[in-house]
């Protein structure tokens, strides 16, 4: 095995070790800081199949932007491990015959199709940021623009869902 | 005009009379009312005339197809021949008549234009009757009198203290024909499955040219349903008890339906199904055993009944049951000729009775008449015609259509002539016994009627002294060869010939000496009778007595034979409790169990659903995951 | 930098497709166990970095670079739909004081 495979094999199992642990840990705040950790490691996933852009930007936002914001409405609440709700024994094991099973099949699924063969590449170029940023600019400019009014739509909503209506209150 | 646009005209003028009159009735003037519909049926008589005077062969008017289906074939057409034709100038002649009767009788009544609409309906159905080519239109016509008789028997429903009773009636009237009606559709469905057709001339054409007629058995069915649907209409035993409750109805209702109009439909249907009576001899023998019956059964009620228009109704049964016996001999053209007679002078005495009903300020119980003769001179005169007639009393109208049915009956059977004679003085008996109570004697009523009495108007007595003249003339019309040596049996030859197809097959008419042996017995008991009764009632004014002191057969009689209590026990006590039982274990323990336990089951079957609603997301996501993992699962399954 | 591309060195297409899918199920195991609201919107976020992983994989396996800009925009609308969902759940907070999603069953029955 060549060290890249080594090194693919190690990253995958740690991106699943911790995200198993998102999902397992009682304290709220290590769960996010687990979610950190996760994104970390996928961005090194992504770096190891030479996307650098989707790296940089998974980290940029993803674990910069979005988690800080979890962190956030976290610590807004004040949640820690005393008042963090526990879900009956039942859901759990039904949860996990649930994703389980899910588990199962899709892989059963997917062990049979027919994949196309590889493209031969000795220059894996398509992950840079000009190229990319050709793509974008051209073929899906559009997507591209939309995306913009989508911001802006979430952030007039977010506003207006957080704001502090005193008639209802008092 | 043209047959074939008089015709329809005849049809559309009560028709257009009575919508007319049922929309606007309750605005227009009382006066126009009544004038309006009896223009509407005199227009339709003299559209009747016009059409006789040019009429030489049979002629079928088609006016549009109801039904046109290959294997069922009905159309809304009419024939007009000479037996329609006939019958159509009856109708609206005698009609017109008891119109304008009713213009003065009805005049102070609520209903005035929803009498004169109901008249003129029914002179329309009774049209459609007669003038149809099919059975199809016979039968509509058939309902359609029925329900017009059931509007106007139950006229009065409303009133204080009869209106109940005059419902009653009615509905007794519609439910006893309802019964024969069974029998009439019964009958055309045998008609349309053995011969696929219901026009008259194709039928006469199949079953006397080409002789098709089937197995015997088919034919007697035919017949009898037929016969069935006769007894009902025409009052035969034993649905005849609904024509005395029937007098509930105003005295013009009476006179047309019950005396000229609606129970000679009956009639009209046999002499129309002739060429099927003709081959189903037993039905004829039927027929005739029961118009006897009905005959007697109907006289021996009559002589004791008290009031002056139940009388009446037992004569029309009675007389009705004359006819049958006819029929039942295949003497055709007598029994049409005993009709034409009978509508003359039986809506003389009912129209004359309303006179005296009117005179009388309401008064129905002959017992508290009395002496009439001299307080309304021309009633009295009318209806010692009409009683006359009826009687048989030599040369008018009625002693030659009498004669001639007897005659028939003597060739048949010297039996049945000697009981049909005995009904014929039992029918003497109890007419001349209503004539001397109420006009002869003194007058038995309160002072306030006798205050009252007087004759009524113009609209009245002109119908009387009309009806009067052609009860003594009526007779012209089938002279016997005895009197005429040439112009004999005017009536049978017209209907004979150009009768649509029919050949109405006639039974020979006796020779000259027998038939003045007849005539000569047939003078004697109606004199006999006239003599008994002026002096029983004229001269010693034998009153009838109160209810409650009769004894032996005259309680019999007075009591109706007890045959509506029999009814009563027989039919109408186990269908109530049929109903009832129907309605405690069938509708509410079956259906409703059955019904409503089925709604109850959806809103079982609702509440465990439900139990899947608990309102948490995650079981929710459970179940999606779940049913993704199955969706997979059979396509991976299935491929 | 220019690399080879990594399934040029004998890691297989199938590693990664077995990787993504296991991360996608412990993403829907974290939504069906966790109770607290806050966790289970991280786990949708697991989910759509388990997706995002398997198109950049197949990025990179056929040399295609559309793929990438897809991922580009799923984490668009990641971005959106976690601030939206946090404002809602800031809201849901103020009026029940609690995050306890087991507590949210008013569409119940």
């Amino acid at each position: 095995m060549s060290s890249l495979e080594i090194i693919a094999t190690v990253l995958g199992g740690l991106t699943i070790g911790s995200a198993l642990m998102v999902v397992l840990s009682p304290h709220p705040v290590r769960s996010v800081l687990y979610l950190i950790l996760t994104f970390f490691l996928i961005s090194g996933n992504y770096i190891l199949m030479n996307a650098q852009f989707i790296a940089v930007v998974n980290i940029i936002v993803y674990a910069g932007a979005i988690m800080v914001l979890f962190l956030f409405v976290l610590m807004l609440l004040n949640l820690s491990k005393d008042n963090e709700p526990k879900s009956s024994i039942k859901m759990k094991i039904a949860a996990t015959f649930a994703g389980g099973a899910l588990l199962t099949v899709l892989i059963a699924a997917l062990k049979d199709s027919v994949i196309l063969p590889k493209t031969e590449m000795l220059e894996n170029q398509q992950g840079m940021v000009e190229n990319l940023g050709q793509l974008l600019f051209t073929k899906y400019v559009l997507p591209f623009e939309m995306s913009s009014i989508l911001f802006i739509a979430a952030m007039v909503g977010a506003v207006l869902l957080a704001k502090r209506e005193k008639q209802i209150i008092e | 005009m043209s047959v074939q646009q008089l015709v329809p005209l005849i049809l559309l003028f009560p028709l257009i009379g009575g919508i007319i009159n049922g929309i606007f009735g309750k605005k227009l003037p009382k006066a126009l009312v009544g004038s309006l519909a009896t223009l509407a049926s005199t227009l339709s008589f003299a559209a009747a005339l016009m059409v006789f005077f040019q009429l030489n062969e049979p002629v079928k008017i088609h006016l549009f197809r109801m039904i046109d289906l290959v294997d069922l074939r009905l159309s809304a057409s009419l024939l007009a021949d000479n037996l329609s034709l006939w019958m159509v100038l009856i109708i609206t002649g005698i009609g017109s008549l008891i119109h304008l009767f009713s213009m003065g009788y009805m005049k102070h009544d609520a209903g005035y234009s929803k009498f004169f609409t109901y008249l003129n309906l029914f002179i329309f159905a009774m049209l459609i009757l007669v003038l149809g080519s099919n059975y199809f239109m016979l039968f509509f016509g058939w309902e359609g009198v029925g329900i017009c008789s059931y509007f106007l028997i139950g006229f009065h429903y409303s009133d204080a203290e009869k209106g109940m009773l005059n419902g009653i009636a009615a509905r007794k009237a519609f439910i006893m024909n309802r019964i024969g009606d069974l029998g009439l559709l019964i009958g055309l469905f045998l008609i349309l499955s053995q011969f696929g057709t219901l026009e008259y001339q194709e039928l006469a054409n199949i079953v006397t040219v080409d002789k098709i007629l089937g197995t015997p058995w088919m034919m007697f069915g035919i017949t009898m349903c037929l016969f069935i649907g006769a007894t009902g209409k025409s009052a035969q035993i034993p649905l005849f008890t609904w024509l005395p409750d029937a007098m509930a109805g105003p005295t013009p209702v009476s006179a047309l339906i019950h005396a000229a109009t609606m129970v000679t439909a009956g009639i009209f249907l046999v002499v129309r199904s002739n060429f099927f009576f003709e081959h189903a001899p037993m039905t004829q023998e039927i027929m005739l055993y029961i118009g006897l019956a009905t005959s007697l059964v109907a006289a021996f009620i009559a002589m004791r009944q008290n009031d002056i228009k139940k009388v009446l109704a037992y004569s029309t049964v009675s007389q009705l049951g004359l006819l049958f016996v006819a029929l039942g001999m295949g003497a055709y053209t007598a029994a049409i000729f005993h009709v034409t007679t009978h509508a003359f002078f039986k809506a003389l005495l009912f129209l004359g009775s309303g006179s005296v009903i009117h005179a009388m300020s309401d008064e129905q119980d002959i017992r508290k008449m009395g002496g009439l003769r001299k307080k309304i001179p021309l009633t009295h005169l009318t209806f010692l015609i009409g009683t006359l007639a009826i009687t048989g009393f030599p040369l008018l109208s009625g002693f030659f259509s009498k004669d001639e049915i007897v005659g028939h009956a003597f060739s048949h059977n010297v039996v049945i002539y000697g009981i049909l004679m005995f009904s014929i003085l039992l029918t003497a008996i109890y007419m001349f016994r209503m004539y001397f109570v109420v006009f002869f004697g003194s007058f038995r009523g309160t002072h306030e009627q006798e205050h009252h009495v007087h004759e009524g108007p113009a609209s009245m007595t002109l119908p009387l002294v009309i009806l009067a003249i052609l009860s003594v003339f009526g007779g012209l019309l089938n002279l016997p060869g005895i009197w005429l040596k040439g112009q004999a049996h005017w009536l049978s030859h017209h209907l004979e010939h150009n009768t649509g197809g029919l050949n109405l097959i006639e039974a020979e008419h006796a020779d000259n000496g027998i038939t003045l042996m007849l005539m000569i017995i047939a003078v004697a008991v109606c004199l006999g009778a006239l003599v008994v009764c002026y002096l029983v009632y004229g001269k010693k004014q034998n009153v009838p007595v109160a209810d409650a002191e009769l004894s032996g057969w005259q309680k019999i009689s007075a009591n109706k034979l007890y045959i509506d209590e029999i009814y009563n026990f027989l039919f109408v006590r186990p269908t109530e409790w049929l109903s009832v039982v129907g309605h405690k274990f069938i509708e509410i323990m079956f259906l409703n169990g059955i019904i409503l336990g089925f709604a109850k089951g959806i809103g079982a079957s609702g509440e465990l659903v439900k139990k899947w609603q608990t309102g948490r997301v995650n079981w929710y996501i459970l179940w999606m995951v779940g049913g993704i993992v199955g969706l997979i699962v059979y396509y991976l399954v299935k491929i | 930098m220019i690399l080879a591309s990594i399934f040029e060195s004998g890691v297989s297409i199938q590693f990664y497709i077995v990787l993504s899918t296991i991360l996608f199920a412990i993403g829907v195991l974290g939504v069906l166990i966790r109770k607290n609201a806050i966790i289970v919107l991280m786990c949708v976020e697991i989910m759509l970095n388990a997706v995002n992983l398997l198109m950049v994989a197949f990025s990179t396996y056929f040399g295609n670079g559309d793929a990438q800009v897809f991922v580009f925009f799923i984490m668009v609308v990641a971005a959106a739909e976690a601030t939206i969902g946090l404002s809602i759940l800031v809201l849901l907070y103020r009026n029940n004081r609690s995050v306890d999603i087991g507590l949210f069953n008013k569409l119940k029955g």
